[in-house]
């Protein structure tokens, strides 16, 4: 388990981080997500011990390691540059961590490495560990290599085999998967959350690519301007969270925040169609709309003009001009009847994901349901 | 068409590579080539005529005591200047690169003290040595009788004086190679040294041997090259402070070559001395590329 408590970083004049506290339970995969610059590597960086908080304090299974270096904190780390070491091959880039932890200086030392009856006994074992990582991960076939003779997802799994061969409390990954190509992500995306499986070790994961906090971790914490926003699973998030700023980062596609004033507690036309679960609005408020939530309903809430549409096989996207001068964009099931431009079209939200946030905070007060369906399902603000 | 396009191509490629070559070509290939050609020959400036000797020059030059004495003191001033200038500036670099992460000004400030013997003209500062090292009146023995250990003739005692100018050779050259260092230093990316420290080379030391030294490689081949024929040119500092003595005992290759060319006009003796150092030169540069340059570069 490890806990953050309070902690905060401040470089010069700018606060990286401002009095963060988070537990991360033993065996789960968190992720860290947020916008670049928001303090999310920084924490990281805090957790592995390369970088000391201005205040707070560390804990990994209770114990305070604040003070200690990264090396005694038994934690492992893949970075977003894979950082391997050029000079050495994929074999001695995945030895080199046994060798610096197991072996004294004296055994260390050239020529005396090969005399030295400790010494020849640990480099053995060291083999047949390095071997069996390689197997497991498939590189073994690599392990004469250099760095510079891989490919960007072999020189990840040379990344990976380092942390994993000398068995950490920890893995910290720093956006591991931002410098491969699409397909490739995707792959190592279910590489790495098997090997969350298989080692039921905690995986701490940076990101600032929701999808892929989405998909992989049972929780995460959206990070912006160094302040933790929320920490929930990522159907909670997606499903109930807590501000604006949370809501827009989240989602494949952009979601749809139209701010409104209200008329007695009450949302105005062309909005008035939607039953809301907040006792009392208050003055002004922005609805926050997803696109694949709407869908064509002949008993819909939303009445509009279609504008210009995009086709994209499976679905379209279609920006629909409401009454009031609001704007707002749907994707539509590809498969049936699509509107044509300057039809009027009526829609509904599909299942109960549309919020109400207060305009001045930001906070989000509850949901929205405009379905005509039966069963869409609102659920009061718990979050 | 496409025939009359790459015949303007090449034109234009000779155009801008012409110039320069044919300047090279005059000025630096046909003078090496008489050089080369009067090494085997008496000639002297001036004279009328000479006489092919064949090798004589070159057998005089590694029998003859005073020759062999050149070529002997250039080896051993290279041998000491070399080592220590690459360990001396590449601890400063490291140094002030360290130096330069908590106070920048001080950090730069070092790095132009080290860097100012490069700039400055070694023959103004070769005066400076030798009021420094002046056996009565200099610093160097005034600092040493303080401490009272016995003060050194250091430009006049013959076993002493090749010594003396090597270590004015080190301050000469520490300064440039730390800056090729420096810039070294720079291009290492924080995020091995982030991994190091993950992996538990955690120490200065190991930090060093696991990132720092190999990731070195190329500059320190750079500063090998750079180096080794720096100090195999060593020649004001002889000329200004000792010319070659006392009794030849810091004669080295380029000062020998001057002495014999400019001072007695012996061209084909002197040619014979450059030959030689320039086989030197060649050998240790392309000993270097070979051996070093397969173990350094990753890409």
């Amino acid at each position: 388990m490890i806990e953050l408590e309070n902690l905060s970083k401040i470089f010069g004049q700018t606060k990286a981080l401002d009095n963060v506290s988070l537990t991360m339970p033993e065996g789960s995969f968190t992720s860290l997500l947020g916008p670049s610059g928001c303090g999310k590597s920084t924490m990281l960086r805090i957790i592995a011990g390369l970088d000391q908080p201005s205040s707070g304090q560390v804990r990994i299974n209770g114990r305070d390691v604040t003070e200690l270096t990264a090396a005694e904190r038994n934690i492992a780390m893949v970075f977003q540059s894979y950082a391997l070491y050029p000079h050495l091959s994929v074999r001695g880039n995945i030895t080199l961590p046994l060798t610096m932890r197991n072996m004294n200086r004296i055994e260390r030392m050239p020529f005396l490495d090969h005399i030295l009856p400790s010494a020849r006994r640990k480099i053995a074992e060291h083999a047949e560990q390095t071997q069996r990582v390689a197997e497991m991960l498939e590189i073994d076939q690599l392990l004469d290599r250099k760095p510079s003779e891989l490919s960007g997802g072999q020189k990840q799994r040379v990344a990976v085999g380092r942390a994993l061969v000398r068995d950490p409390i920890v893995f910290l990954f720093d956006e591991p998967l931002s410098n491969l190509d699409a397909k490739l992500r995707t792959q190592m995306r279910s590489e790495i959350v098997d090997l969350h499986q298989r080692t039921r070790r905690t995986f701490i994961y940076v990101t600032h690519d929701q999808a892929e906090a989405m998909s992989m971790s049972d929780n995460i914490a959206v990070i912006m301007g160094g302040r933790i926003l929320q920490v929930a699973s990522p159907r909670d998030l997606f499903e109930r969270p807590v501000n604006v700023d949370v809501a827009a980062f989240l989602g494949d596609r952009p979601i749809n925040l139209i701010e409104l004033s209200t008329a007695e507690g009450r949302l105005p036309p062309p909005f008035d169609g939607f039953a809301c679960d907040v006792a009392e609005l208050p003055g002004r408020v922005i609805i926050g709309l997803r696109p694949e939530t709407l869908e064509p309903d002949e008993q819909g809430p939303l009445t509009g003009t279609v504008g210009e549409m995009e086709y994209l096989g499976s679905e379209a996207m279609v920006s629909l001009h409401l009454d009031g001068g609001h704007q707002l964009r749907a994707a539509l099931n590809a498969s049936g009847v699509l509107p044509k431009p300057g039809e009027t079209l009526r829609l509904g939200v599909e299942h109960g994901i549309a919020h109400v946030f207060d305009a001045a905070t930001g906070r989000r007060l509850g949901g929205l349901s405009g379905a005509a369906k039966a069963g869409a399902d609102i659920k009061g603000e718990g979050a | 068409m496409v025939g009359r396009r790459r015949i303007r191509e090449a034109l234009t490629d000779l155009l801008l590579a012409g110039p320069a070559t044919l300047a090279m070509l005059v000025l630096i290939f046909a003078p090496a080539l008489i050089v080369g050609v009067l090494s085997f020959t008496d000639y002297l400036f001036g004279a009328p005529d000479f006489n092919w000797v064949g090798f004589e020059n070159y057998r005089k030059l590694f029998t003859d005591e005073t020759g062999r004495r050149a070529v002997v003191n250039t080896l051993i001033y290279v041998a000491v200047v070399m080592p220590f200038s690459i360990m001396l500036s590449l601890a400063a670099a490291v140094g002030i690169q360290s130096v330069g992460r908590w106070n920048v000004w001080l950090a730069n400030f070092l790095r132009t003290a080290y860097f100012l013997p490069v700039a400055a003209t070694l023959v103004a500062m070769a005066t400076v040595w030798q009021m420094l090292l002046h056996p009565n009146l200099g610093l160097v023995n005034q600092v040493l009788a303080l401490v009272n250990l016995p003060g050194q003739e250091w430009l006049s005692d013959r076993s002493l004086v090749l010594f003396t100018l090597a270590v004015i050779g080190i301050w000469e050259t520490v300064g440039y190679n730390l800056i090729l260092f420096l810039a070294g230093l720079a291009t290492i990316p924080q995020s091995l040294y982030d991994a190091a420290e993950i992996d538990g080379a955690n120490r200065g030391w190991e930090k060093f041997w696991t990132v720092t030294w190999p990731m070195l490689g190329p500059t320190t081949l750079f500063v090998l090259v750079v180096t080794a024929t720096r100090s195999f040119r060593v020649f004001e500092t002889v000329a200004t402070l000792t010319n070659g003595g006392p009794g030849f005992a810091s004669d080295v290759l380029v000062f020998a070559m001057y002495r014999e060319g400019f001072v007695y006009f012996k061209a084909g003796y002197s040619g014979a001395i450059t030959m030689v150092f320039f086989f030197f030169i060649l050998t240790l540069t392309l000993t270097q590329l070979r051996i070093v340059e397969r173990k350094v570069h990753y890409q």
